[in-house]
């Protein structure tokens, strides 16, 4: 049995064990910790390890033909998303207050299984499956627990499951139809190795693998709220209890940016490499930067800048992925990883503030840095993280993306991918204006309205000073994590950035 | 011992339990449905040792008519397995079924699903469409009592009515069909039409005349649009056993019949072979659709679970339709089969949670199930597997039932069926999801008293929610199974 099968279990089990009437608080810590300590020892393993292959892999067939089997395997990327979701699960079951019913506890192990399950299995079935597993909790604890009246919180989850229903249809779809394309002979296979394998000796027709991209784009794109596409996230996370807004968010959301990186990009990077499915994507992305970054600016309530601000920044981590050189795609995983830490840790702290004060309207707060210096300070890591501030995880990411992105360029031209970074970068601009104003707004000046907080109880910081301290670790030493990602993104940078600079190449040719 | 020897057995309990009542009236209604329970689970023991031991031992009058292939031998055990549920479900319901019945007097049914479960298990074998027409008439005229059982209830009343005068009609036009395939092919087994019809010399009019009134007769048995409409009042009038035989057994009875049917339509290079599929296609589409868009705006469970089943019918029309389909690792009638035992589960434990609420003094309507979680954990987490099962999502058994369906239809490049079955998939995420959000809700329905449960049926509710998750997640054993007859057909074509 490998530990990841052992990781992907335990809080499936876990669960279990709460619902059956086991201690809530302790089970789930215990079993989220757990898997903390085992996914730590196995990065620390794999970092000193060499060879980029899928390690810890074993494989149980679930049936013959189609062949589907629940294989588990990780490399350098699935460890270090793994890690990120043991971080947050055990961060999110921490902070679940006492009083709250033990539904809280389940539907958060539920989606932590559900995410360790998409990030570490090998076939396509059981990581689109766990997926799935990992929303329907997701979407009855936005229905059921929100906040926000009655109303407005059933009209929201409506609205997500059917942004998300819908988004994980197409997606079946398009993994369906590279399914049936790539499986060799009469035999359907679900396995990412033998479609890999499948993909090098024999590749489909550029035409058909723009297509069967641009389907994926879209179904992937959906859960990760790509623009247009991207309005069920920003309503969804400022009403989603805080455990689950942590979890989605933070860790879950990156499926959908694992699922392009994993399955689509090696799998079809003549797709990628259409003009049309490039530039298309650049749009998005744009549109996730430029237009959620002006959305973002314009909101009045705490959890609905960073409601926003995490969509914002998934144009990022988009963007790492369209550039596909080395640099950029080391990036797109680092940021995946810093961008979870930070916003898990900015939903624990606004979930804190909310029940504490009773509101989150930025012009109602004020002055309470004095009250609560702790806060504070761990308001500002995750603010200034997420900003991009050195020093802090996503800086390392976001540099890296932009630098290497922008390499890119041609000597003869400065193509649609240039063009892109250039505007992204106003990006970074328009966080420090949203988050400093925030910041300002909740912790300087004077408390107005007589709303005091207090730090939070020794106990209860645990989790947020976990989160702080891995953002300035991740963001001092940045190495400690790249060094996981050994030379496993070659396989997918080598045909992704040929394929990328052939794009640019081809934009190039139709603008002469 | 033979497979045959047990329908036989099955009958005559039935026949003897329907005397007792007539002749020895003061046994009371508990020896009759411990009888009746104990004869089908003793059936079921030995239908497994004989199936395992002498899988090919029917006797020799039989052999012209009955053949007992893999498929067979499926279908039977699977109606028994339903049977036994069925007669278990009706023990649990008496309570409140006795209540609606004349002098509380339940004999009847718990004798005739017996004669029913005789005649699909002979339905299954049947190599003829005279066997396969006197089997189905069986089970036809016996849920005729069954449906209007309840004979207080105004609802059962139209229930059985409607029943009645839907169900002659499509017998007639059944035997319509009959006849107008014999009379053009001079055959009624199903070889025979086979060979027929894989001569180029055939009149081609008359045997597709006869092949579209053979399609509707059978789609009214398993609810198949246009011929859907009775569904959602008799499932809602019907009492809830009847109504879990009918849309587990009766539907799987139906498709047996269709499956066979369908595979002599469309034999190698039959002259109506493109028509036929072109006709699945399109009724399939059309019973998905008209499954499940109405379904968003039923309040009552029963009437939505009748919806599901209607949808549930559809997306095994569509598998029938692609019959080239080898790619999935089976033929489309093994995926039919596949897709019926995963149905069986789901369905039956919806209908067990229905009962359950109505026992207690709920009603059927979503929001009496509000806060079923609360109220008996173990029901809200059965009841909600059941629904994403039925939903279809992944790793339960639903979706892998319905995985091989959309497979199927995208080997075929069947793009404008998939479409219909995407959007019913995804009308059926809302539908479900919403029966799913009132079980977990906080606030309660106005009873709201804990639910208390019997051994027996936590100890059911369990094992049917482990066949959903089982068979989700660990399909193999089962499509090994069924994937034998399509050796089985592959030889015997050669």
């Amino acid at each position: 049995m490998s530990p990841l099968e052992i990781v992907i279990l335990l809080p499936i089990l876990a669960a279990l064990a709460v619902w059956l009437g086991a201690p809530a608080r302790a089970t789930s810590i215990i079993a989220t910790s757990f898997c903390l300590g085992v996914l730590t020892l196995l990065c620390v393993q794999y970092h000193g390890s060499t060879g980029a292959e899928l390690r810890y892999t074993h494989s149980i067939a679930v049936l013959e033909n189609p062949a589907i089997s629940f294989a588990v395997g990780a490399d350098g990327v699935s460890l270090l998303l793994g890690l990120l979701t043991a971080l947050v699960a055990f961060a999110a079951v921490w902070q679940i207050s006492p009083e709250k019913p033990g539904i809280y506890h389940i539907a958060s192990l539920l989606i932590a299984a559900g995410a360790f399950g998409a990030f570490l299995c090998t076939d396509v079935f059981f990581l689109y499956a766990f997926h799935e597993l990992a929303l329907i909790p997701t979407l009855l604890m936005i229905a059921l627990h929100g906040h926000g009246d009655d109303e407005h919180r059933k009209a929201v989850a409506w609205k997500t499951t059917v942004y998300l229903g819908a988004g994980s249809l197409i997606l079946l779809a398009g993994l369906a139809w590279l399914v049936l394309e790539y499986s060799g002979g009469e035999k359907l296979t679900f396995d990412l190795t033998a479609l890999k394998a499948q993909a090098a000796t024999t590749p489909l027709p550029a035409a058909k693998q723009a297509s069967i991209a641009f389907v994926l784009l879209l179904g992937f794109g959906t859960l990760v709220s790509l623009f247009p596409l991207h309005s069920w996230a920003a309503p969804a996370y400022a009403s989603a209890p805080t455990p689950v807004a942590m979890l989605h968010s933070g860790v879950l959301k990156k499926f959908g940016l694992y699922g392009l990186f994993r399955i689509a990009l090696p799998l079809l990077p003549q797709g990628f490499q259409a003009p049309w499915v490039h530039q298309a994507l650049l749009f998005m992305l744009l549109g996730n930067i430029l237009v959620m970054g002006f959305v973002t600016i314009h909101q009045k309530r705490l959890d609905d800048v960073l409601a926003s601000s995490s969509v914002m920044h998934m144009g990022y981590i988009f963007l790492g992925l369209a550039a596909g050189t080395e640099i950029a795609l080391r990036g797109a995983v680092l940021l995946m990883f810093a961008h979870g830490v930070s916003i898990a840790l900015l939903f624990a702290l606004a979930g804190r503030l909310r029940s504490q004060l009773g509101t989150l309207e930025l012009a109602k707060l004020g002055g309470l840095g004095a009250h609560a210096p702790v806060f504070t300070v761990l308001f500002a890591f995750g603010a200034f993280a997420s900003i991009g501030l050195p020093g802090l995880a996503n800086f390392a990411g976001e540099v890296m993306i932009f630098i290497g992105s922008f390499t890119q360029f041609g000597t003869d031209s400065f193509g649609p991918l240039q063009w892109t970074v250039v505007l992204a970068l106003w990006g970074v601009v328009m966080s420090a204006v949203y988050m400093l104003r925030a910041y300002r707004s909740i912790f300087q000046g004077s408390a107005s309205t007589g709303l005091f907080m207090t730090d939070p109880a020794i106990a209860q910081r645990v989790p947020m000073i976990l989160l702080a301290a891995v953002l300035l670790v991740a963001g001092c030493c940045p190495w400690l994590l790249l060094g996981l990602l050994k030379t496993d993104l070659a396989s997918v940078t080598e045909a992704a950035s040929t394929a990328v600079h052939g794009a640019a190449k081809a934009a190039a040719g139709a603008t002469h | 011992m033979s497979v045959f020897t047990i329908e036989a057995f099955l009958a005559i309990l039935g026949l003897a339990l329907l005397l007792v009542e007539a002749f020895v009236p003061q046994v009371s209604r508990r020896t009759i449905a411990a009888a009746s329970i104990g004869g089908t689970a003793l059936a079921l023991v030995l239908f497994f040792t004989a199936a395992s031991h002498a899988p090919d031992s029917l006797p020799s009058f039989c052999r012209p008519w009955m053949q007992l292939d893999q498929l067979a031998l499926f279908y039977k055990g699977f109606f028994l397995v339903i049977t036994l549920l069925v007669l278990w479900l009706t023990h649990e319901c008496a309570p409140y079924l006795g209540k609606y019945t004349l002098e509380g007097r339940l004999t009847e049914m718990f004798s005739l699903p017996l004669i029913v479960c005789a005649g699909m298990m002979w339905m299954a074998a049947a190599q003829d469409l005279v066997t396969v027409f006197v089997a189905l008439e069986l089970v036809t005229v016996s849920f005729y009592v069954l449906v209007a059982f309840a004979r207080k209830s105004s609802l059962a009343l139209e229930a059985g009515v409607k029943y009645l005068i839907l169900g002659a009609l499509s017998t007639g036009v059944l035997v319509f069909g009959i006849a107008w395939i014999y009379g053009t092919t001079g055959s009624l087994s199903f070889q025979g039409i086979a060979a027929a019809l894989a001569k180029p010399g055939i009149a081609k009019a008359p045997v597709l005349l006869g092949a579209a009134f053979l399609l509707a007769g059978l789609g009214f048995k398993v609810a198949a649009a246009p011929f859907q409409s009775w569904v959602p009042d008799v499932y809602q009038g019907a009492p809830i056993p009847v109504t879990t035989f009918l849309s587990v057994g009766s539907k799987a009875a139906g498709f047996v019949v269709l499956t066979r049917t369908v595979d002599a339509l469309l034999v190698g290079h039959s002259v109506i072979g493109p028509e036929i599929k072109g006709l699945l296609l399109i009724l399939g589409s059309l019973t998905v659709l008209l499954g499940s868009l109405p379904a968003i705006y039923q309040q009552s469970v029963k009437r939505l679970l009748g919806y599901s089943s209607i949808s549930h019918a559809g997306y095994l029309l569509l598998a029938l339709a692609c019959d080239d389909s080898t790619r999935s690792g089976m033929t489309s009638s093994g995926i039919v089969a596949f897709y019926l035992a995963t149905y069986l589960p789901m369905t039956v434990l919806g209908f067990v949670v229905l009962a359950i609420l109505r026992l207690n003094g709920g009603g059927e309507d979503i929001r009496d199930f509000r806060g079923l979680a609360k109220r008996s954990p173990v029901l809200g987490l059965a009841m909600t597997i059941a629904l994403a099962s039925l939903a279809g999502l992944p790793l339960t058994a639903g979706f892998m039932g319905k995985l091989f369906v959309f497979v199927s239809l995208v080997d075929q490049a069947y793009w404008g069926a998939l479409v219909c079955a995407a959007i019913g998939a995804a009308a059926g995420f809302y539908y479900y999801f919403r029966t799913i959000l009132a079980i977990h809700s906080p606030e309660t329905s106005p009873a709201s008293e804990p639910l208390k449960l019997g051994t027996i049926t936590k100890a059911c509710t369990v094992v049917l929610t482990l066949a959903i998750l089982v068979l989700g997640l660990y399909p193999k054993p089962l499509q090994q199974v069924l994937s034998k007859p399509a050796e089985v057909a592959a030889k015997s074509a050669h």
